[in-house]
């Protein structure tokens, strides 16, 4: 374990391998404050696990639990959790490259996390092992999370104490921002991130980050940089090596 | 309040939906050839998606406002980005900004 552990280490470098580690961590007690939420919303103790197993994805798994504790539909469950998910489908074609000798389990893998994180880095080995290295590693935290939180109750009832809800959209940022010191990208990401924000009142929870989609429209107007942004970071710096 | 059966049939529908959204992509790119533009507009998507998705995140819980507090802690964040910070400072500052907020007493 310890031999297999140095051996990523010196493939990935030891700042990427800590960056990951430090977000599983933060993603492992976010799974202990869903499954203690989940079992405390009176759901079986083997529900949070079943959904980190068969879902994956975060977002629509809070929303999921939120609906059926409510006593709403399975139905509209369901179709909630759909919605929030729907904004992988461009990330599975953005990634389609890097999953290709694995597609079912990079697509299985595919969660927020792992996709900034494969996209920050430009070359393509580096970006594959980046990407499952981080999702078998989040798979892990966060169904360990989820069967904690579930055993645990609500020993840690309030994780916002702890500003664990600005670390997810802080490693998101943190990630992104390579590929924003690209002009073009950072107009088009601005104006999307405006008109998410500015529907989100308005439309149900996970719909609004799709309408920020709209605008691309802006691409053929802007200059755009002299590569397409395939691995965001044209830039230097910032990107391997954090 | 629901079924055990019920629960695993929602639990595995939205699963097998969710693989489907994932896998479009990688399992249509073995067969079609994606135009080089059409890949720069996947690429562009992804990052369109992850900025609206942090900034959405960063003010809302839900639909309604999430307080100055986590706001606060994500303009942090993006600050220390722009900046060049290392990874682990930003998520932590982040983090620690919020929560220090919040023990002040901001919202």
């Amino acid at each position: 374990m310890r031999a297999r552990l140095r051996d990523l280490s010196a493939r990935l470098g030891p700042g990427t391998l800590r960056d990951i580690l430090l977000v599983n961590l933060a993603v492992g007690i976010v799974g202990i404050s869903y499954g203690a939420i989940t079992v405390g919303d009176g759901l079986p103790l083997w529900a949070p696990n079943l959904m980190s197993v068969v879902v994956l994805g975060g977002a629509s798994q809070f929303l999921f639990t939120g609906i059926i504790a409510a006593g709403g539909s399975p139905v509209a469950a369901v179709l909630a959790g759909l919605l929030v998910n729907a904004r992988h489908l461009p990330f599975g074609f953005a990634l389609a490259e890097t999953v290709r000798n694995r597609p079912l389990l990079g697509s299985y893998l595919m969660i927020d996390e792992v996709v900034a994180f494969a996209l920050s880095e430009r070359d393509l080995e580096r970006r594959r092992r980046v990407f499952f290295t981080c999702g078998i590693g989040l798979w892990i935290f966060w169904n360990l999370g989820s069967l904690l939180g579930g055993l645990l109750g609500n020993a840690i009832d309030n994780t916002d104490d702890f500003g664990l809800d600005a670390a997810f959209p802080a490693v998101l940022i943190a990630l992104v921002m390579p590929a924003l010191r690209d002009r073009r990208t950072r107009v088009v990401a601005v104006v999307g991130a405006l008109v998410a924000v500015g529907v989100t009142p308005f439309v149900p929870t996970g719909v609004a980050v799709l309408f920020a989609l709209a605008a691309l429209v802006l691409m053929p107007v802007l200059r755009g940089s002299a590569e397409p942004p395939a691995g965001p970071d044209p830039g230097a710096g910032g990107g391997g090596d954090r | 309040m629901i079924s055990a059966p019920v629960l695993v049939g929602s639990a595995v529908l939205l699963g097998l939906g969710t693989f489907a959204f994932r896998a479009a992509g990688p399992l249509l790119h073995a067969r079609v050839r994606v135009s080089p533009s059409v890949q720069s507009v996947m690429s562009m998507s992804a990052t369109v998606l992850l900025v609206a998705l942090a900034v959405t995140a960063a003010i809302f819980d839900g639909s309604s406002p999430a307080g100055w507090a986590r706001a606060a802690g994500v303009a942090v964040a993006i600050v220390l980005a722009w900046r060049r910070a290392p990874f682990v400072l930003i998520v932590l500052l982040a983090a620690g900004t919020t929560a220090l907020l919040r023990l002040l007493g901001v919202g």
